[in-house]
């Protein structure tokens, strides 16, 4: 999957004329044209999406929590249950 | 009370019947941590055909044989067992908790025996601290 452009650049400026082309052919078309009409702005903003999903990896540190908690009695577990460790 | 029984029966009866007494409290007592390895278990973690996941199960290191996955299955139900009893009186997963005793496995390793890296290889235990994941307390 590719990320999505929205590019709005001023009218004038011939040095951005790169990044309005992929903004133009990309799926921010619209997006990009009616930055184009509505704004008069000196600049180029330029907001890509990331290709990858973006994962909030909240387990990682909601586990290492609790199996910092349980080290202890686990430990013990292990321990007491040598046949079937 | 028990305990003044046996006395009891140390200073009372005859030394023979008092000396039995204090074996089988003794035996009794220790069953439960004492409870040693079966000795195909015990062999087959020694020569490094199973090993400790870092998942807290035990896993065939190589290729498997009908012998190797009924050791590792017969222990994996019975520490799946404790592990969800253990979890549920934590107060968390089964997953939760079968990790947190998988990394104190894995510390408990014997030189020689098998164990699962963080990157998911079989590597042997040394006389060094095992490579751990992150997540598992020093």
């Amino acid at each position: 999957m590719t990320g999505q452009v929205s590019t709005s650049c001023e009218s004038g400026a011939g040095g951005w004329s790169k990044p309005r082309r992929a903004a133009l052919t990309g799926r921010g078309a619209v997006a990009a044209a009616t930055g184009l009409a509505t704004l008069a702005l000196s600049g180029c903003i330029t907001v890509k999406a990331p290709d990858k999903p973006i994962v909030i990896e909240l387990n990682v540190n909601i586990r290492q929590e609790v199996i910092y908690r349980l080290a202890k009695d686990a430990g013990n577990t292990v321990e007491q249950n040598k046949d079937i460790f | 009370m028990i305990k003044d029984k046996v006395i009891d029966m140390i200073r009372t009866s005859k030394p023979l019947l008092a000396g039995i007494a204090m074996a089988i409290g003794v035996a009794g007592l220790a069953a439960p941590a004492m409870a040693q390895r079966d000795p195909a278990y015990a062999k087959a973690r020694s020569s490094g055909e199973v090993g400790e996941k870092m998942d807290g199960y035990l896993g065939v290191v190589g290729s498997s044989t009908p012998a190797l996955t009924a050791i590792v299955n017969d222990i994996n139900i019975k520490r799946r067992a404790l592990y969800t009893q253990k979890a549920q009186a934590a107060n968390a997963t089964i997953e939760e908790y079968a990790f947190a005793a998988g990394c104190q496995a894995i510390l408990a390793t014997s030189p020689g025996e098998k164990y699962q890296a963080p990157d998911g290889s079989w590597k042997t235990r040394t006389s060094a601290a095992p490579e751990r994941d992150p997540r598992c307390p020093a």
